[in-house]
């Protein structure tokens, strides 16, 4: 390494700009921090000797280049925050609204969009977060994050920690704030130290040379918030793998008990009940609001639910034990949290079809009592119910979420939402069946003009229960009909299972991150410098940021004395 | 209960008035020829001694209605956005202190009056809260983000006072054409108050049947329909037939009546500015301009940055942070890339790319002050646009 030896007797490295004890501007070298074309002195770095700016041959140094320089930086965060803008001017593939017209987004798209919608989604738009090149930016922000910190972190702690009081004079009179003084009395600059001690300066001297400084830890700050970022980068790459972070769905009916799924059958819930309580309309405070909004709103959603815990059986093949663990009211906002799992509190049904009971009359005679019953368990229906009086049901079809549409008769969805049977009536004796198609209430409410959703918050029992009866589904030449008699519903709460090990770690980073800025913005650096020349000073001072301050403080220093205020020296 | 929602508005709107008397105060301030510097300077006592009281005022109303409702009043638009005039009207103070700076009071407090008025163009009844928003977190978020970003608005204001009275008005460029575009924007917002209060005292009411996604909907129109939502049909009588439909693309509740609002802000705003203009003869940022002639730019930069350097770290922990702290609670997500979110790490970005172009020479000064007024749009682009429009899970409307 060349290194270059100044005239105050410091050794500095290859590269150097100001020497790192007194500050002189070290020849030939000042091109590199710009200090050739102006009056002042470039002050970010102390004119360190960065190695971006002092070796520029090798490919590993043409990255290492790249990476440090902060206006690299800025087109990449201005790349990001530009490409973040566009994921949000359509909804993103896992916000496609429940009630869109199609959830495949090659659909939903263009279809809801038109042709902005179908060119967002062939650019792959709708999962642009997840898209290999915005993570890929990402991961260069990280890099040059990484290269750029270290590249000035090094060099301008070594200038910091050897910088004498001593200064150059060529040094000083290139600061921003400067002044003069021809004369100036001992006295005065014992009171100056005075005041700047007073002030919390840290004051040194050498030779009659006098350097006040203070707050220098400040200028770690953004190496600190840096780190920071680094750590949540990393937190965010280890969520990717399922060791520390993996996510599940579980719908449990009241009275349900049910695996947990991803804890490999170790954890059992078991939902006791659940909960929806409403504001009331008459509610003095919210009266104009809930008028106004016209629906029901809701207030609380809970889910009382107990967790248990399978033991091991000590004799091999035997019945599974299970153990409670604790009883949970989960409610938005309070998940309930055991073993490194978190359940959260996230959907909800509450009109899913459980039972139906039917009932079986003479065609002809709408006063008779009926012939016979049988009910049907819905999520576990049997092929064939016996009635009493010899009849018999056999299920031919059965759709539990039963729509018609052009396509024809289908179940859109496998829950139990809207169940509809196709029968097989066998009178006693007979080999011959009589075809009824008996269900789909829902559609027979909206015919009558009841809007299902508008009952959304209350129990659908309550409001279908009042006209079930009397649905009629079969016409034509049969003989005998099967009428609902009544339905049963169920409640059922949706809870998302996550196990999450990367949470500490962004706390972590992001606790740093908050440090580190307010380290480097809440403090300043701030340092003043008196020099004596023969019966006077020069008075030189350098702050990173907050220049008023950094003036109050020395007017305040300099209060009484002769010293003249330093001039604000600043080109631009 | 009534009686105290009842304080509350009345406090809202004495803080209102306060502001208003409090800004012909600073105004006064300007006039500093050497004989007037002692009246300056006991105008600019008077004034910020009101900006205090306005703000106490303001503080009254927010505790006021906070017992009312028993919940933070910072849950909807209105809440909001009056608690953000709140921010900035604080973060003035704290500058004031600093820099006894009377001029900014000029420009932040009529900023500030906007964000009220703005405010009270929606909905002002107290509502109850859906049960993911019932959390401690959410109250910590919403505040500290309402701080920061008042905080951060300082730097606009301090920017525009920077490009009014430094941008050539002489010449014809890009630089005098952007600023009075930035005078127009402002102009439009007035129209949108304008427009609303006045229709709004007059109880305009029109409403439409239209369907979106398959629902029959209807949507109130408060203002005169212009533009009639996308097959809609008119449903109450005797009052102006629209004169054409919103674009089929602007699809969503509501969209046609937004689109309305907005033709309304753009005629008024028009007008109004059209007005401004033949009084003044010259551009309206050149009419403000000789006013700022005794201002030392340097000082307005250092505000500038220093209100970034104290309102980053309060936007970082309270837009981020705690949003992710609360998101992670409500939802096990603490962060889901919903718009609101991306904004405000947009939003983050933008700052953190402010923060390092001053790191270089050539940024101070008239560029900071630009992006001080871009920073600035970004903010009210999350807060309007994006609960508005861009609706995702934090949809006030
Ligand atoms: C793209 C990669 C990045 C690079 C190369 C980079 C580089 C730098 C450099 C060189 C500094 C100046 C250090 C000094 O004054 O000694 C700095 C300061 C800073 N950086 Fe970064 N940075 C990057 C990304 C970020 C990001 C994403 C953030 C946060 C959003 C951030 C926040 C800050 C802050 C707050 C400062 C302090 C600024 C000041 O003191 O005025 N940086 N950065």
């Amino acid at each position: 390494m060349n290194s270059i030896k100044c005239e105050c007797g410091h050794v500095n490295p290859e590269g150097t700009v100001l020497c790192e004890a007194c500050g002189k501007p070290i020849e030939g070298n000042q091109h590199i921090d710009g200090n050739d074309k102006k009056k002042l002195l470039n002050m970010r770095y102390e004119g360190s000797a960065r190695r971006s700016n002092t070796y520029n041959k090798t490919i590993i140094d043409k990255i290492w280049n790249f990476f440090s320089s902060v206006k690299i930086a800025v087109w990449l965060i201005v790349i990001a925050l530009i490409a973040s803008s566009i994921g949000t001017i359509f909804p993103l593939e896992q916000y496609i609204p429940a009630d869109a017209v199609s959830r495949d987004p090659s659909v939903f798209y263009e279809a809801t969009y038109g042709l902005a919608g179908k060119i967002f989604y062939q650019l792959g738009f709708h999962q642009l977060y997840s898209s290999w090149w915005y993570l890929l930016l990402i991961a260069s922000i990280g890099v040059s994050l990484v290269i750029c910190s270290i590249d000035r972190f090094v060099p301008l702690y070594r200038a910091l920690k050897r910088q004498k009081a001593k200064r150059h004079e060529s040094f000083l009179s290139r600061l921003r704030f400067y002044s003069e003084t021809e004369s100036v009395q001992e006295e005065e600059i014992k009171q100056v130290k005075e005041q700047l001690a007073k002030q919390r300066y840290n004051v040194k001297e050498e030779d009659g040379h006098i350097v006040a400084e203070k707050g220098r830890f400040s200028r770690w700050g953004p190496y600190v918030n840096h780190i920071g970022l680094i750590i949540i980068l990393i937190a965010a790459m280890l969520r990717l793998s399922p060791i520390f972070f993996f996510e599940e769905y579980v719908w449990v009916r009241e009275g349900e008990l049910r695996v947990i799924p991803g804890t490999d059958n170790e954890y059992f819930i078991e939902n006791k009940q659940f909960i929806l309580d409403t504001y009331d309309a008459d509610d003095e405070r919210f009266k104009d609001a809930l008028q106004k909004e016209g629906r029901v709103v809701p207030s609380n959603f809970q889910t009382n639910a107990i967790i248990y815990r399978a033991i091991e059986s000590e004799v091999v093949g035997a019945e599974q034990e299970l153990e409670k663990v604790d009883e949970f009211e989960i409610r938005m906002n309070e998940p309930a949290k055991f073993g490194g799992y978190t359940l959260y509190q996230q959907g909800y049904q509450l009109n899913e079809f459980s039972e139906m009971t039917f009932k079986l009359y003479e065609m002809n005679d709408p006063d008779t009592e009926p012939l016979g019953e049988f009910t049907v368990d819905l999520f576990d229906p049997d092929l064939e119910y016996e009635l009493d009086n010899g009849f018999k049901v056999e299920i031919a079809e059965f759709y539990p979420d039963y729509t018609i549409s052009e396509e024809g008769v289908r179940s859109k969805t496998n829950s139990s939402n809207n169940p509809a049977f196709v029968f097989k009536l066998y009178p006693p004796n007979s080999e011959d069946a009589e075809i009824s198609f008996v269900g789909d209430v829902i559609g027979t409410a909206e015919q009558m003009g009841i809007d299902p959703e508008v009952v959304d918050l209350s129990p659908m029992g309550q409001v279908i229960g009042t006209f079930t009866p009397s649905i009629d589904p079969t016409g034509g030449e049969n003989n005998y009909r099967i009428l609902i008699d009544s339905i049963d519903f169920d409640r059922k709460s949706g809870l998302n299972v996550k196990r999450d090990y990367t949470l500490p770690i962004f706390i972590i980073g992001a606790i740093i991150f908050m440090a580190g800025v307010l380290q480097g913005m809440y403090w300043q650096h701030r340092r003043i410098w008196i020099h004596p020349k023969n019966n006077g000073i020069l008075l030189a001072a350098h702050t990173n940021k907050n220049w008023f301050g950094l003036k109050k403080d020395i007017e305040k220093a300099i209060e009484g004395t002769s010293i003249n205020i330093v001039n604000d020296q600043k080109e631009d | 209960m009534q009686s105290l929602i009842q304080t509350s508005s009345t406090m809202l709107f004495t803080a209102f008035i306060i502001y208003l008397v409090a800004t012909l105060f600073f105004g006064f301030t300007i006039k500093d020829k050497l004989t007037d510097k002692r009246n300056s300077k006991l105008a600019g006592k008077i004034a910020i001694t009101l900006t205090i009281i306005g703000f106490i005022a303001h503080l009254i109303y927010f505790v006021t209605r906070w017992l009312a409702s028993g919940h933070a009043p910072v849950s909807n638009m209105f809440e909001f956005v009056t608690f953000l005039g709140m921010c900035l009207v604080l973060a003035f103070i704290i500058i004031w202190f600093i820099y006894k700076f009377n001029l900014l009071g000029l420009f932040a407090l009529p900023i500030a009056m906007l964000f009220i008025a703005y405010a009270s163009m929606f909905p002002t009844e107290v509502a109850p809260l859906v049960p993911s928003l019932k959390s401690h977190w959410l109250y910590i978020h919403v505040t500290t983000v309402a701080v920061g970003s008042g905080i951060l608005f300082i730097s606009f204001v301090a920017g525009l006072i920077y490009l009014l009275r430094n941008v050539d008005q002489t010449e014809r460029n890009k630089r005098s054409i952007s600023l009075e575009v930035v005078m127009y924007l402002i102009f439009l917002l007035i129209g949108f108050i304008v427009a609303s209060t006045a229709f709004g005292a007059m109880d305009y009411h029109a409403s439409f049947e239209y369907t979106n996604n398959d629902k029959v909907q209807t949507t109130d129109y408060t203002l005169p329909p212009i533009a009639a939502p996308h097959n809609g049909t008119l449903l109450t009588e005797d009052v102006m037939k629209p004169w054409f439909e919103s674009p089929s693309w602007m699809r969503g509740a509501d969209a046609g009546r937004k689109f309305n609002s907005v033709i309304w802000s753009f005629i008024v705003g028009t007008i109004l500015y059209g007005i401004v203009r033949l009084i003044l003869r010259k551009r309206v940022a050149a009419a403000i301009q000789p006013l700022l002639q005794h201002v030392k730019p340097d000082l307005l930069d250092e505000i500038n940055y220093r209100s970034v350097a104290i309102g980053f770290p309060v936007y970082t922990l309270g837009g981020l942070i705690f949003a992710a702290i609360w998101a992670q609670e409500a939802w096990g997500r603490f962060w889901g890339w919903d718009p609101k979110e991306v904004w405000a790490l947009i939003t983050w970005f933008f700052y953190a790319a402010y923060l390092h172009l001053r790191l270089s020479r050539g940024w101070h000064g008239e560029r900071s002050a630009w992006l001080a007024v871009i920073g600035f749009g970004i903010i009210l682009f999350n807060l309007i646009v994006v609960n508005l429009v861009l609706a995702g899970l934090h949809s006030y409307a």
